[in-house]
């Protein structure tokens, strides 16, 4: 469902060319679970932007759903991140003076959805992650693990194909951590495409697929047997 | 997205800085008050000026002596000017379109009663005066018609002079000492109140003739001409233009209808409103940097709130609608604020002051509110702008 055609991306850092990304090809299939891992600068983080169309490419495609997206403007790219992708953030970025509900609203209210459908898609979302108790808390009244899991429940409340996971857990204590990978595992076993960021090796090998980045190359990219 | 959800998602983001979208909204609701009151000043002092002209009727010339070549008071050129005489307004009453051509002047001077003293005006006239200023109602007579120019010695009063002078008593038939020449007193005029700032109410009349001879003058400050109500303005004033030249050998009158007063009167007040809308735009624009400067900052502090919306599905035109929504709403909350507390100005200064000239200048007050939305727009269009092309990337990192 993801394919990757020479893709390179460059960065211009004073008069150095950065290849952030070098000629990748890769492809992703449905209802995978990969793993991408490398040092900070392998273009971990850059893969996963232009996965998200945050970034685009400098040269290469990028084909989604069988769609390529290196044609399209900003307008069609926000619609394609808005149906088809869902992101979580290390640091959660949920907008402060929006409650739970609210933040988890967000998504459905950018693409136009009506109130009423809104307010039950959100509800069953708060359910799937747990947090119905929640609903009218702002971020700053949840602890670290419930703000990470209303940032799922906004992440898949368009019913996306795919979830992008930036070191999930890199701001969560071992517990809660542990609880939202389960989660977004089950979102997973659901049929949901699930690329996680990290570089926590333990979580890298509960993947099916882990992907190593080094300078802008894959160095390895092994499946689990 | 809808509408209605960017309004809300706007407003909201507004309400949870209400401090501070308070303070902003000032700026523009300062500027929309300055426009109401400043402009209603002018409209109140226009309707009063030109309601001090037209009290007395629209079918009254005035012929002053002097050409100018402006609109506006005539300036006498030495020698060159004869003064207006009796033998004028004879001409000029026998002309066939005119009723009445009545000499008047007016000048300073003291009335005593036997006992009381008035430092007042003083207005010489012909005998149809009461005519033109329409005192239909009279106590006793107005001055009778003598030859002009050796009336006998009657005097009218004005009703606030006659309460003056002889409080409630009957004054008809009384002796009154204008500047120490005694006058028989054979009439009282009814109320008419101000005129350009002299009170025809607190003045003695007396016969134009002992008006000169009193106060040494050759000629009369100006006859006032009332003419047949069948009669254009444009064909009496040529016909009156057209004597005095022949009589005087030149034109040298100047011939003020009350169109040219009130023409000359609504120029000069359209610029003041003008003017004084003009320095209440200057607050508004004054409130729209101040709009332009907080959403620059709330662009800044939200950097990965538009982070996040860009990621979950707004597009670039999206995040600026936002912003632009929000700033708009600054300024219509302002221009609101203004409305209000400008009404309520209004409101407290004419119940402090009931006679306070003042009248709602409605256009003004339309055109204000309309350009508050528009400098909300302007103001806020760059910071938007700067929100819509913030990279997302850029944007999410910085928190």
């Amino acid at each position: 469902m993801i394919r990757l055609d020479k893709l390179s991306r460059k960065f211009q850092v004073g008069n150095q060319v950065v290849h952030a990304l070098d000629e990748v090809d890769l492809e992703i299939n449905t209802n995978d679970y990969v793993s991408i891992m490398g040092v900070s600068g392998s273009g971990k983080s850059t893969l996963l932007n232009i996965l998200g169309l945050l970034d685009t490419p400098t040269s290469g495609d990028y084909i989604l759903s069988g769609i390529n997206t290196s044609k399209m403007d900003d307008d069609e790219m926000a619609g394609i991140r808005s149906a088809k992708i869902g992101f979580i953030f290390q640091s959660f970025h949920l907008i402060p003076r929006l409650t739970a509900f609210e933040n988890i609203e967000m998504p459905m209210i950018l693409s136009g959805i009506s109130p009423n459908e809104r307010s039950m898609k959100v509800d069953s979302a708060l359910e799937k992650v747990g947090l119905t108790d929640r609903a009218d808390h702002k971020p700053e009244q949840l602890s670290g693990g419930q703000r990470q899991r209303v940032a799922i429940a906004r992440s898949i409340v368009m019913e996306p194909d795919v979830l992008l996971a930036d070191e999930p857990t890199g701001n969560l204590d071992t517990t809660s951590g542990n609880e939202v990978v389960k989660l977004i595992e089950e979102l997973n076993s659901a049929g949901l495409t699930l690329i996680v960021v990290t570089h926590d090796r333990e979580m890298g090998e509960r993947s099916n697929r882990l992907i190593e980045l080094r300078d802008g190359k894959i160095i390895n990219d092994q499946r689990k047997p | 997205m809808k509408f209605k959800d960017i309004f809300l998602f706007s407003s909201f983001s507004i309400v949870s800085q209400k401090m501070r979208s308070f303070l902003t909204a000032m700026g523009i609701a300062v500027g929309v008050v300055c426009v109401i009151f400043l402009t209603s000043m002018g409209q109140g002092l226009q309707d009063f000026m030109v309601s001090q002209f037209t009290q007395f009727g629209s079918n009254i010339i005035a012929v002053q002596p002097g050409k100018t070549q402006t609109l506006g008071m005539p300036t006498g050129v030495h020698g060159t000017i004869k003064p207006l005489s009796f033998d004028d307004a004879e001409a000029i009453e026998r002309l066939p379109l005119i009723d009445y051509a009545v000499p008047v002047s007016g000048a300073s001077g003291e009335i005593e009663s036997d006992t009381r003293l008035r430092r007042s005006l003083v207005v010489g006239t012909g005998a149809d005066y009461d005519i033109i200023v329409g005192a239909d109602t009279m106590l006793g007579q107005y001055l009778p018609k003598d030859n002009p120019k050796t009336p006998r010695s009657f005097a009218v009063l004005g009703p606030k002079m006659r309460d003056e002078l002889f409080g409630n008593e009957n004054p008809l038939g009384k002796t009154v000492r204008v500047n120490s020449q005694r006058f028989r007193i054979v009439g009282v005029l009814p109320p008419k109140g101000d005129f350009l700032g002299f009170d025809l109410d607190d003045a003695v009349y007396i016969p134009i003739a002992k008006f000169n001879t009193m106060f040494n003058k050759n000629g009369f400050q100006e006859i006032d001409v009332v003419h047949n109500e069948n009669a254009t303005t444009e064909e009496v004033v040529a016909s009156v233009k057209r004597l005095m030249i022949s009589r005087h050998g030149g034109e040298d009158v100047t011939i003020t209808t009350q169109a040219d007063m009130i023409e000359t009167l609504g120029e000069i007040m359209d610029w003041l409103k003008f003017t004084v809308a003009a320095f209440g735009g200057i607050s508004l624009l004054v409130g729209g940097v101040g709009i332009f400067t907080i959403m620059t900052v709330a662009v800044n502090e939200r950097k990965s709130e538009i982070g996040i919306l860009r990621a979950i599905g707004a597009s670039q035109s999206r995040i600026r609608e936002v912003f632009l929504l929000e700033s708009i709403f600054l300024s219509i909350f302002g221009a609101f604020l203004g409305l209000i507390a400008g009404f309520m100005i209004i409101n407290i200064a004419l119940y402090v002051y009931p006679d306070l000239p003042i009248a709602v200048a409605w256009e003004y007050i339309t055109y204000s509110v309309f350009i508050s939305i528009f400098i909300g727009l302007f103001a806020g269009f760059l910071p938007a702008r700067s929100a819509s092309e913030l990279d997302p990337i850029e944007a999410l990192r910085s928190d």
